[in-house]
């Protein structure tokens, strides 16, 4: 069995790929067809993911498999395309196809109806191949091919109602973003591969063994972290994530909080090797993913749209994982991109839940008593929101906790500080939202609520029961399992620590209980607070006003840059080309006619031409005799 | 001496005689019968000669080489075969009663071009393009009532001549010089002389006509444009491979490094040069599809030269993988002309307008095979150049790489052009072009293999690694 699993893991990327080719190439007249086929491939990859997630699991520490074939190759250069099967794969391998089953599945309600089905699961399939086939790469170059593929994806399925205005333009707006971060991530990929080599991950960790030349390192390990910074959305190139919340709420919950803005997370995990040689580019990340964090957690707390409250949310737990990585706590920070995986699709599929019944309305002071309508959906999405703030015993209880302790074992006790102030406004804006929507006394629209289908309902048991399970894989009830196959030797995996988990506990209880205060008994009055602070509110409210920074940026450097470029282009360049393809133009016209059609001419040409032949020849060759 | 390692000759010449005995023998309406029979011949062939593809032996005395070299061009000649026949179906079938003796000198043309890549002197070498140039002269002008192919034929009969006798007096004089038509006995007799100077131009000439290098490709597009499509599609890439098996062969093993004080390659370079430069430079000007697909082809034979100046393994590598590539990428090419041919009995450009919405699919597929030819990646005609220049760069030819980008650069607009008329252009008609079973199968293979060859070139770019161990 696992001979055959193992070099054949391909499979794996390669039949969601083989499903978008069939439903893009012959099947997209049919959408339930397309549906059935996308399902059926990404839940074959999830069968065929658990034998790899055994085989890699079996051994103590976790083995590790590697198959490679060569791609390209030319002297100095070399390109493979390889699996690389580890405990770290093997874990994505499992989240992945895990949560883009049941989301694909879950989509078939929420898409109902939709005219561009079978396009939607053609984009599916096409994402899941990309990041399956990101998830098993063994060197930064393939991985930087399904990095890309991915972030196409993600574009796609933004602008999947491409009718509407301000999806097409979050669209470009992630695309554009995350375009600066790849760039770098390139120059970073291109440096490693002049400096060592070598891309392959085993190849770069030997040849980096010895080296230590941080002045080159460190700008480096900066280059590559932008690929992170983008992807995973980290600040400043943060902005294009709350738009993305305009694509099918089904695709914010797999791309844009499960698994796709996780793969800049698992990419420091991957590379964590080089990054942790460079203690400079670990602080950087540390703080970035702190920035993140409490930047994204403060926004959360003033909007009003469901979905762009969760984003917020993901933004944050996401510089929560970043920062983590950047203390040194890789088996945290990998531990956390799991469980923030099944709780946060959950709490979007939740939410996309509400949508549909709410009949696609977002804002959750429109919402309000949804418990007794939809109980299965509010209790799920409660679960989620309990594992989300930390609550034990539940999933995210057990990975935030590990966070903090690493924050604070590490010796940055203002990250730590900072770590905690998150869980307290995570907890705060959580059930603000659930106090205010599935609680509130508003019954607005409430007649026309009702719960889901099961197709829908289904899912969104089954990752509950995951939001309250896995966290248990690294808790000491079970010895901290996760943790043995899931690290790094220069990563640090601190002792627990009781305080810590008793006082991570009592700050989310905390911040669930103001909100019950202000929100459900009504307490404060939360008009009165924002007249009160306006200035801090509206700050919140407009997101910093990070977007309109940009905005002026972009008109200042990049327009004015390109208006001047227009005005070169025009005038110089123009004529330049215009003349250039005249003449070629031109040349090609009159060469034209010495195709007269007389074999005669015909003829007199090949003479000629072997005559210039023998003559240049000999001139060539008496040069050589004398 | 096993004859056995002969298999892959034998069977091909044998189809190709029982092909020609059995059209004559049956009534017509078993001609069709006869037609499959050629087919599945030829594919049961290619299959055979992939399984015989790591033999070697060496035939009287060295006269005929089975060698790996030779195996590659054979698998590249049926697999082009095959692909002409399945493409042709329907072309063919206008000629009735006439159609099986088409397959039999398609047949007895892939056997010359077998002879050619695994002679290992002069006359077999000069039997076995003989073999081939007559059976396209007679299918050059196998539209019996149209005038542009007479033309054709009679042109290429004369330019042909011309040529085989310049190819022939060229080996004369070598022989004189020598005494010998072994090319392994050339190199070692080789000595620098005027006459034997002259005489390795004018072999050179010879194949440059085989090979359509410019000034040598004057009859190129008015054959192409007046032959029957299946025959220019064969010409193209079979023929044409023909000429470069023969041409690296003798100038590895007989002409170039037998005396190291004269450096061919540049005569060959200039060759390339203006080759690639005038082919491009025309078809810019072109307005018909068949014409413009004829200077393409010019074109695209200065690309594979430029692997031959390189002659290290890097560049002799690119031309072989090339003349893989290009059989599917300009097979796909001529599928979809021949299909708009038969649909609308044209091939300006303006009878491609609105293609992509008669048959998308068959745009998209000219599409992609324009872009390889023209050197897009991720196509494969892009992994394919990337060879050829990367060994030129390495031989010290920096200024005809140079020249090949730019031109190529150039060969985007033409070969766009036609994908511009089929995209943005408008038809009144609006049906869709018509393919028969066998045409899609060609298409699908061709567009499939250009862009797989394309994405993971490694392998193919492997098997012709072994293939020119014999040369290095």
């Amino acid at each position: 069995m696992y001979e055959f699993i193992l070099p054949n893991a391909w499979l794996i990327p390669a039949l969601p790929f083989l499903a978008f080719a069939l439903i893009g190439l012959f099947l997209h007249r049919w959408p339930k067809v397309s549906a059935g086929l996308s399902i059926f491939a990404i839940a074959a990859a999830f069968i065929l993911s658990l034998p790899i997630a055994a085989a890699v699991f079996a051994e103590e520490g976790g083995a590790v498999f590697e198959f490679s074939t060569r791609w390209l190759s030319m002297p100095g250069l070399n390109i493979d395309m390889g699996l690389l099967l580890d405990p770290l794969t093997a874990v994505m391998l499992i989240v992945v196809t895990s949560i883009a089953s049941l989301v694909q599945i879950y989509s078939l309600g929420y898409m109902k109806g939709d005219p561009g089905i079978a396009s939607y699961y053609s984009y599916q399939s096409l994402f899941a191949a990309s990041m399956l086939g990101l998830v098993v790469a063994n060197n930064f170059g393939q991985m930087f091919v399904f990095w890309e593929l991915v972030g196409i994806c993600s574009y796609f399925l933004i602008g999947f109602w491409f009718g509407k205005e301000s999806a097409k333009n979050a669209a470009i707006k992630a695309f554009v973003t995350n375009r600066v971060g790849d760039f770098g991530f390139l120059l970073g990929i291109l440096f490693l591969q002049i400096i060592f080599g070598t891309l392959n991950f085993a190849g770069l960790s030997q040849e980096m063994a010895g080296y230590t030349n941080m002045a080159v390192l460190i700008p480096v390990a900066v280059l590559l972290f932008f690929g992170p910074m983008g992807k995973s959305a980290q600040f400043p190139l943060h902005v294009w994530l709350p738009d993305a919340m305009e694509g099918p709420t089904p695709v914010s919950a797999l791309i844009h909080a499960a698994t796709m803005v996780a793969a800049g997370v698992y990419l420091v995990a991957r590379a964590f090797f080089i990054f942790s040689s460079v203690p400079q580019a670990m602080t950087f990340i540390a703080v970035i993913g702190g920035i993140t964090a409490i930047f994204a957690a403060t926004i959360a707390i003033t909007q009003n749209d469901i979905k762009r409250i969760l984003a917020y949310s993901t933004l944050s737990q996401l510089g929560y994982m970043m920062m983590a990585m950047g203390v040194g706590a890789m088996t945290a920070g990998m531990f956390h991109l799991m469980t923030h995986a099944f709780f946060k699709s959950l709490l979007f599929l939740g939410a996309g839940s509400v949508i549909v019944a709410m009949h696609e309305e977002q804002d959750i002071w429109k919402m309000g008593n949804l418990y007794k309508k939809m109980p299965i959906t509010t209790w799920t999405f409660v679960i989620g929101a309990l594992s989300l703030c930390g609550i034990p015993p539940l999933a995210g209880f057990w990975s935030k906790d590990e966070i903090l302790l690493a924050a604070y074992a590490s010796g940055n006790t203002g990250l730590y500080v900072l770590g905690a102030l998150v869980a307290f406004l995570t907890a705060f804006y959580m059930f603000r939202l659930i106090f205010v929507a599935f609680f509130g006394s508003n019954t607005y629209g409430q007649e026309k609520a009702h719960e889901n289908s099961g197709v829908m309902t289904i899912p969104l048991i089954i990752l509950a029961i995951a939001a309250v399970f896995a966290g248990f894989v690294n808790s000491p009830l079970m010895h901290h399992a996760f943790g043995h196959f899931v690290n790094n030797p220069a990563g640090i995996q601190p002792e627990p620590s009781t305080a810590i988990m008793i006082s991570s506990t009592l700050i989310a209880l905390a911040g669930i209980i103001l909100a019950w205060v202000i929100y459900q008994k009504k307490l404060i009055s939360h008009e009165a607070l924002r007249d009160k602070y306006s200035v801090i509110y509206n700050l919140l409210k407009n997101k910093y006003y990070v977007d309109e920074l940009y905005a002026r940026l972009g008109d200042i450097f990049v327009f004015g840059a390109a208006r001047a470029m227009f005005w070169f282009d025009i005038h110089v360049v123009n004529g330049l080309v215009n003349g250039i393809a005249f003449l070629t133009g031109k040349s090609g016209d009159v060469l034209r006619y010495t195709e007269d059609g007389q074999v005669q001419s015909y003829a007199l040409y090949m003479v000629a031409g072997i005559m210039i032949l023998v003559v240049v020849a000999t001139i060539a060759a008496v040069s050589v005799i004398v | 001496m096993d004859i056995s390692l002969l298999l892959t000759e034998i069977m091909v010449a044998l189809l190709g005689l029982l092909v020609l005995v059995l059209g004559l023998a049956l009534p017509a309406r078993g001609k069709t019968v006869v037609n499959r029979f050629a087919l599945l011949g030829m594919i049961a062939i290619l299959a055979y000669s992939i399984t015989a593809f790591s033999q070697k032996a060496s035939f009287f005395n060295g006269v005929y080489q089975i060698d790996m070299f030779g195996s590659y061009f054979k698998l590249l000649f049926l697999s082009a075969g095959i692909l002409v026949m399945l493409m042709a179906g329907k072309y063919i079938s206008r000629f009735e009663e006439k159609s099986s003796e088409f397959y039999g000198l398609m047949i007895l043309a892939t056997l010359g071009m077998m002879l050619m890549s695994s002679a290992g002197e002069f006359i077999t070498l000069y039997v076995g393009l003989e073999l081939m140039t007559i059976s396209f002269y007679i299918l050059t002008a196998y539209l019996q009532n149209d005038k542009l192919s007479a033309e054709a034929g009679l042109k290429y009969l004369i330019l042909g001549a011309v040529s085989s006798a310049i190819l022939l007096f060229g080996i004369s004089l070598v022989y004189a010089m020598t005494g010998t038509t072994m090319f392994t006995e050339i190199a070692a007799a080789f000595t620098m002389q005027p006459a034997l100077l002259a005489g390795v131009v004018l072999i050179i000439a010879g194949f440059a006509f085989k090979i359509s290098v410019v000034p040598f490709h004057m009859w190129t597009p008015d054959i192409y444009q007046g032959a029957p499509i299946p025959i220019t599609t064969y010409l193209s890439v079979g023929s044409k491979a023909a000429g470069f098996a023969a041409l690296v062969r003798v100038f590895m093993v007989a002409i170039n490094g037998a005396d190291a004080s004269f450096d061919w390659s540049m005569l060959l370079a200039i060759l390339a040069a203006l080759t690639i430069i005038i082919g491009n430079l025309i078809a810019l000007s072109q307005k018909d599809v068949k014409r413009l697909l004829a200077y393409s082809s010019i074109a695209q034979a200065g690309y594979i030269l430029v692997g031959v100046v390189a002659a290290n393994s890097f560049g002799l590598k690119g031309v072989l993988f090339y003349a893989m590539i290009y059989v599917f990428a300009n097979t796909g090419a001529f599928a979809v002309a021949t299909a708009v041919e038969v649909d609308t009995g044209k091939t300006g450009i303006e009878a491609f307008a609105g293609l992509s919405k008669r048959s998308p699919m068959l745009a998209a597929i000219m599409t992609i095979c324009m872009l390889s030819l023209a050197g897009i990646p991720p196509m494969a005609g892009f992994a394919g150049k990337f060879y050829l220049f990367a060994g030129a760069v390495q031989n010290g030819y920096l200024w005809l790489a140079v020249i090949g980008l730019i031109m190529s650069m150039v060969s985007v607009y033409y070969y766009l052009g036609v994908s511009k008329a089929m995209y943005i252009g408008e038809n009144e008609n609006d049906s869709p072009v018509l393919t028969t079973g066998g045409s899609t199968v060609a298409l699908w293979i061709c567009v499939l293999a250009t862009i797989l060859l394309g994405v993971y070139p490694g392998p193919l770019s492997e098997l012709a690694g072994y293939a020119i161990q014999i040369l290095m």
